[in-house]
């Protein structure tokens, strides 16, 4: 245990003194507020080795056919359930496939879903939160209530319910976990942009005559990039985490494609006797996941400075 | 602090009645005829409509809500079309057993996560806070069915101690932890997760508030310090984050239980929905909302309980 | 002639005795000096006056007297003794023993001061607890006691109260029954009244005198506002960029100041008799070094009018400017002579029109419905003439924003007329049309959100030029941009930066053109100045008196810092509690006879010249504007209170004719007589410092 509790509270008197300072001199001469967030996402362990990670794996989805030792969904060995060995280096599956070629290509079925229902999340969330926040009202009213009646069950039990209705399919994973999104976006999109509209720029802004339109997306939007670029980050992560859960329940990809949370359902049956069908697609998947978590988390820290 | 508990409770209603009005919609737009599912593709076409009016499917939409929610309400849920047994004892036999794998989760998990992100706080920015922060972030987001796996693998097949899928224990504890102990783990981990980082943000920002420099200046010794003005403020939103959570367990273990084979509501759910069995479908789901919003609200007015600045307001 | 002040640390008799401490912080591998070389010694029961603007290390000296500097502080020199214990090394548990007990604290912002989930009794009698030694139900009696020293009523209740159940006044009280529960050598005080209402901070400093004379302690009295400090304090010394360049007598320091900053400061504040007409404020040139900045020689210097070479090149050591003065200049004795400068008073520009431009009728504006209702304008009713500038002062809780918010119409007010230029208003702003806009625009409080932080200061301007102005091509908006610039003395260098890298002043300069863009003739000003340090304020009065004379604009000027609206307004408005209840001309309202409570406001406004009369003390606290007080509203608080009547009808009008009316059931001929006695009877005991320090 550290001994003074002052130590828990590092520059807190020298932001005093320098923010007044700051307030009082003519001009500060430090670099813009861009590329000091950025000088200090680089400084940051958390964020460079969640980039690192994940940058491994969206160039391993986009370039994998050139570094597959096998086709991942042809057919390849007659011996089945191999352990790893030298010609294959996870072994290979119930069908004598591959699995290190599978493994690699299984990252682009998940990082073409999560990234695609990322996006329709966070611009249906980024509208509806602007423009509830923005008006208020009944509209907002109405609105969150439907918001919270969404969010009153876990969102798996969602996904699960609809998938079953509309029939599993890349195109319904991506929307169904894109419209999910949307409400949790338009939250946190909603409490940055109530902070917004008390200030006293948005007051000028409506003094001046600018239309609402206008206040909202070129007074307000701009101010609240941070909350959404950590938003974001955080639901790729869940995008990929649900994704390769739905494939899991089977509601999701379908064979042959070499996706994780697919062939990890598969091979679930083999796990006594055979585990690496399962081990390695389930290693990948964390490391993943974790690759973009980090880099969720030092954008925050660095974000809250 | 009346009124309060009245205003949510009549909005949690509104919600759930919504809810209700949705789920009923979305079931009964489900592919496929009831009928034929049960019968199978051999029956003929008569006997399935037969049975479709036995079932009492073929009446107007309106007439069917009014009788099932009202069949909700009073308890009785009607019989599963596929186990042919009373929707209302799957659902609760499921439901406890879902509750006692939850709470065993609980139990060993939130002192520990607790414990854990205050320290992470009160190390602010050294190693053990860098090394607690990343764990439990990295705990979050891993999904259940991989965590789960690497513990399946690890302990079931590998080393043998543990059985591959779990059955309900019986009251001999050390059955307990035989039969919970690895599904557990997965909810654990996300429980630690999220409880560990509540506790840890709320730490800080109790650390570095004004009224804990008051404390300071006023010469306290520091375990004062820490449990009086520290923690007192510091837990409060981390017990509504535990709540929530309890509410997750509810439902949101659908993975796991279908991982460990181990018979719960979320995996009911889950069945029920692949297999179109509709009023357990309907019915299930509507309990899992209910209880969802039940512990909500219980942790608002928790929460409104123990912090004197709403709780007088309200 | 002079001498360097002795180097060598004196004998520690005095309470609290500092020698040349330079403290530095560590910044991302650079080391910032923030405090150089400071020295000072309180003497035990003195108050000592610490004063100076943003950034000049106020707070960090406050810190490193109770040792609670951050991680990142070191100290690079120098001692700090409490009586004989050598603060600068002590050890943790001593620290802890000294705190609280012997060293006490009392800081700004008194409601995040207080835990939040532990009652006020259970908070104070913490202090008696640990440092005194009592059991639990011992100390809730102490603390009992203690309530009611600090004058809080009712002290039994109020033991099992939360801090958040106090009013802001009551709260610091709190803190204070906390810091003096144990008798303490020294008291700390950080800025304990910035952010409490004016007459708030009377009490709360009447309330220090007081229990200066029942406590022995010695106080170190921080704040950036030379009257409270020279109604305070025996003696105060002054910090520029973390030197402590003057140091003297309270009262001489500021009426014969031996340094040049020190009259500066003097000179950016507007006294008693200047006018904005007759007088110029005289600000000080360039602006303040930036924190940490290693500089060579004279850290004023740059600033200074009589900078010479030596000044350049040599740091100057603290001389003996006086009897109990020091002075960190090399030419401390020419100070009295420097000259104010001789800038021209503005031009006066073309004659106006005439008659009302603004009208405001029986405005009333109210929240919510039923038993919840708040009213937080009645009935109200102004009216400002072209070209003039209506000062209207309030407390918290007065509506005056409010009504601001209504004129302009941000607010939709519930009832009344607005009548402009003759005629009347839409009460929504967002229906009026663009002309109307160009009128009547507002400048607001607070720079750091006034302006949007992700456009430039360019961005800014050319939309206001696009919106506001009658300029047609992007050319002509052009110049009107680089037009308006220029009028408010921003170089184009500062056009193209984000207000993040502007200071407090150049952001108020800019808002101040965003509003002219449109060639207004009306500008609402609500407190734009109010969080400027008092250099940035006076040029932007300049400014703002600019601007009004040349293009003949009015402004209704918030602010509740009474001084600035004595030297800039015509007429000035009162209001409290929703209601106008003075309004005249500015020596009318400032003169008896007037209403009781611009009365005392007038009397609790601390000043550097000499304080007139004994400072009337206003009882009870503001009522909540949902459950406003019967008759007249200031009735539970008015020393003049007259009797029932006050209590059940409310006050008539009374107008003397030349525009100056004001609520009041005293006759206006008795009310004159009683209020010209108060004020040339000498000031009290409590008010008087000198009477009060101990051997």
């Amino acid at each position: 245990m550290p001994a003074p509790l002052a130590a828990d509270r590092p520059d807190e008197i020298m932001r005093v003194e320098q923010k007044s300072a700051t307030q009082a001199i003519e001009t500060n001469l430090a670099p813009g507020r861009a590329r000091e967030v950025l000088r200090a996402l680089w400084r940051s362990k958390t964020f460079v080795i969640g980039l690192a990670i994940v940058l491994f794996w969206v160039l391993d989805a986009i370039f994998w056919p050139l570094f597959v030792p096998y086709d991942p969904e042809g057919l390849v060995s007659p011996t089945t359930l191999q352990p790893p060995s030298a010609e294959h280096f996870f072994g290979t599956d119930d069908l004598g496939r591959d699995i290190f070629s599978r493994t690699l290509a299984g990252a682009r079925p998940t990082l073409t879903v999560a990234p695609l229902a990322t996006a329709i999340g966070v611009a249906g969330g980024i509208l509806v939160g602007l423009f509830t926040g923005y008006f208020r009202g009944i509209a907002d009213d109405i609105v969150m209530r439907i918001v919270d009646a969404l969010l009153a069950f876990p969102l798996i039990i969602i996904a699960v319910l609809v998938i079953s209705i509309l029939g599993p399919s890349i195109t319904n994973v991506i929307l169904v976990i894109g419209i999910v999104f949307t409400p949790i976006v338009a939250r946190t999109v909603r409490s940055a942009v109530l902070v917004e509209r008390q200030r006293e720029y948005v007051a000028a802004a409506k003094l001046l005559g600018n239309s609402n339109l206008y206040i909202m997306f070129a007074e307000i939007l701009p101010n609240i990039t941070g909350p959404i670029a950590v938003e974001i980050t955080i639901r790729l992560g869940y995008a990929i985490f649900t994704s390769a859960t739905l494939s899991f329940l089977a509601l999701g990809i379908q064979q042959p494609s070499p996706d994780w949370g697919l062939t990890i359902s598969i091979g679930r049956v083999f796990l006594q006797t055979a585990p690496s069908e399962v081990l390695f697609p389930a290693a990948a998947l964390a490391t993943l996941i974790v690759g973009v978590n980090l880099i969720a988390d030092g954008l925050r820290q660095v974000l809250e400075e | 602090m009346g009124r309060f508990l009245v205003k949510r409770l009549f909005l949690a209603f509104v919600t759930l009645f919504c809810v209700s009005i949705v789920l009923f919609l979305v079931a009964q737009v489900m592919p496929g005829d009831v009928g034929r599912a049960i019968l199978g593709p051999y029956a003929t076409e008569v006997q399935v409509r037969a049975l479709d009016h036995q079932l009492g499917v073929d009446r107007p939409l309106l007439e069917r809500y009014s009788t099932w929610l009202g069949g909700f309400v009073r308890g009785d849920w009607g019989s599963s079309f596929l186990l042919h047994r009373p929707v209302a004892s799957i659902a609760f036999d499921r439901l406890y057993n879902s509750l006692i794998l939850g709470g065993f989760a609980l139990l060993l998990i939130v002192p520990t996560s607790i414990g854990f992100g205050v320290l992470a706080a009160l190390n602010y920015g050294k190693w053990p806070d860098r090394v607690i922060s990343v764990a439990g972030l990295s705990l979050i987001a891993l999904p259940e069915f991989v965590t789960g796996i690497m513990v399946l693998v690890i302990f079931a097949v590998e080393l043998g101690w543990l059985p591959a899928s779990s059955h309900v224990p019986s009251f001999n504890p050390i059955d307990w932890f035989r039969q919970l102990l690895l599904p557990s783990i997965p909810l654990m981990f996300v429980l630690f997760g999220y409880i560990s980082r509540m506790a840890r943000t709320g730490t800080i920002e109790s650390l570095r508030s004004n009224y804990v420099r008051t404390a300071i200046l006023k010469g306290l010794p520091r375990s004062t310090v820490i449990w009086q003005h520290v923690l007192r403020n510091s837990l409060l939103p981390t017990i509504t984050v535990i709540s929530v959570q309890t509410g997750y367990l509810v439902g949101g273990l659908v993975v796991t239980e279908t991982l460990f084979n181990y018979p719960g509501i979320g995996k009911l759910v889950l069945d029920s929905a692949v297999q179109h069995d509709l009023p357990v479908l309907q019915a299930t789901v509507l309990l899992v909302a209910v209880l969802y919003m039940a512990l909500t609200l219980f942790a608002d007015v928790l929460y409104t309980l123990l912090n004197p600045r709403v709780r007088l307001a309200a | 002639m002079s001498a360097p002040h002795p180097s060598a640390s004196p004998p520690a008799t005095g309470a609290l005795a500092i020698d040349h401490l330079s403290i530095s912080y560590l910044r991302r591998d650079r080391v910032l000096p923030v405090l150089t070389d400071v020295s000072f010694h309180i003497e035990p029961g003195e108050a000592y006056g610490l004063v100076g603007e943003s950034g000049c290390g106020k707070t960090t000296v406050a810190m490193a007297v109770m040792c609670y500097l951050p991680t990142n502080a070191r100290i690079e020199g120098g001692h700090i003794r409490l009586r004989d214990t050598d603060l600068t090394r002590a050890g943790e548990a001593q620290l802890r023993s000294l705190r609280g007990n012997r060293m006490a604290m009392v800081y700004q912002d008194a409601g995040s001061a207080l835990n939040p989930s532990l009652t006020i009794g259970r908070q104070i009698a913490e202090v008696y607890r640990f440092h005194g030694g009592l059991d639990t139900a011992a100390a809730m009696d102490a603390a009992a006691a203690m309530l009611e020293t600090v004058q809080i009523a009712d002290s039994a209740r109020m033991l099992r109260r939360y801090p958040h159940e106090l009013s802001g006044g009551q709260q610091q009280r709190v803190m204070f029954a906390m810091a003096l529960a144990t008798s303490p050598d020294l008291l700390v005080l950080d800025e304990p009244t910035t952010g409490l209402d004016t007459t708030v901070e009377a009490e709360v400093l009447d309330l220090v005198a007081r229990l200066r004379s029942k406590f022995s302690a010695s106080i170190l009295f921080i704040s950036h506002n030379l009257g409270i400090v020279t109604r305070m304090c025996e003696r105060v010394g002054v910090l520029y960029a973390g030197r402590l360049i003057e140091e003297g007598p309270s009262r001489e320091i500021f009426s014969t100041p031996r340094h040049p900053y020190t009259l500066g400061l003097t000179r950016c504040v507007p006294n008693r008799i200047m006018r904005k007409d007759a007088h110029r404020l005289d600000p000080i040139p360039g602006s303040l070094p930036p924190l940490g900045l290693a500089v060579q020689g004279c850290v004023y210097a740059p600033r200074c009018p009589i900078a010479r070479a030596r000044c350049r090149e040599e740091d100057p050591p603290a001389f003996v400017s006086g009897e109990r003065r020091v002075s960190r200049c090399f030419y401390h004795d020419e100070v009295s002579g420097i000259p104010r400068s001789e800038e021209a008073l503005p031009a006066i520009g073309g004659e106006s029109a005439g008659g009302d431009l603004l009208r405001v009728e029986h405005l009333s504006k109210r929240y919510g419905a039923g038993t919840n209702q708040v009213v937080a304008l009645d009935d109200v009713s102004i009216e400002l003439e072209a070209g003039e500038i209506l000062g209207l002062v309030g407390e918290s809780g007065s509506g005056k924003s409010t009504l601001a918010k209504c004129v302009v119409g941000l607010l939709e007010a519930s009832g009344g007329e607005i009548d402009f230029a003759g005629r009347p208003l839409v009460r929504l702003g967002d229906w009026r049309k663009p002309e109307l806009r160009r009128k009547l625009q507002m400048v607001f409080q607070n720079p750091d959100t006034t302006l949007n932080p992700s456009h430039t200061a360019r961005r800014i301007l050319t939309r206001a030029a696009r919106l506001l102005s009658t300029a047609g091509s992007s050319a002509d908006v052009e110049r009107q941009v680089t037009a308006l610039a220029a009028a408010v003395q921003l170089r184009p260098h500062h056009l193209d930066l984000k207000p993040s890298f502007l200071s407090g002043g150049l952001k108020q300069r800019v808002a101040i053109a965003r509003a002219f863009a449109g060639a207004p003739a009306l500008v609402l000003c609500d407190e734009p100045t109010s969080a400027l340090d008092v250099s940035v304020q006076a040029t932007i009065l300049n400014l703002l008196v600019d601007l009004q004379t040349k293009e003949r604009v009015a402004y209704l000027f918030i602010s509740h810092d009474l001084g600035v609206v004595r030297y800039l307004a015509d007429r000035i408005a009162v209001m409290y509690l929703g209601q106008i209840i003075e309004i005249g001309r500015a020596e009318d309202v400032f003169s008896p006879p007037h209403h009781p409570y611009t009365e005392a406001l007038l009397s609790a406004m601390p000043t550097i010249d000499e304080s007139e009369g004994a400072r009337i003390k206003l009882s009870g606290t503001m009522p909540n504007p949902a459950n406003p007080p019967t008759g007249c509203r200031f009735h539970t608080r008015c020393h003049r209170f007259l009797g029932e009547i006050c209590r059940e009808r409310e006050p008539p009008w009374q107008e003397d004719g030349e525009g100056h009316r004001y609520r009041c059931h005293i006759a206006p001929a008795d009310l004159e007589a009683a209020q010209q006695e108060a004020m040339s009877r000498p000031a009290k005991d409590g008010n008087r410092p000198e009477a009060e320090i101990r051997a």
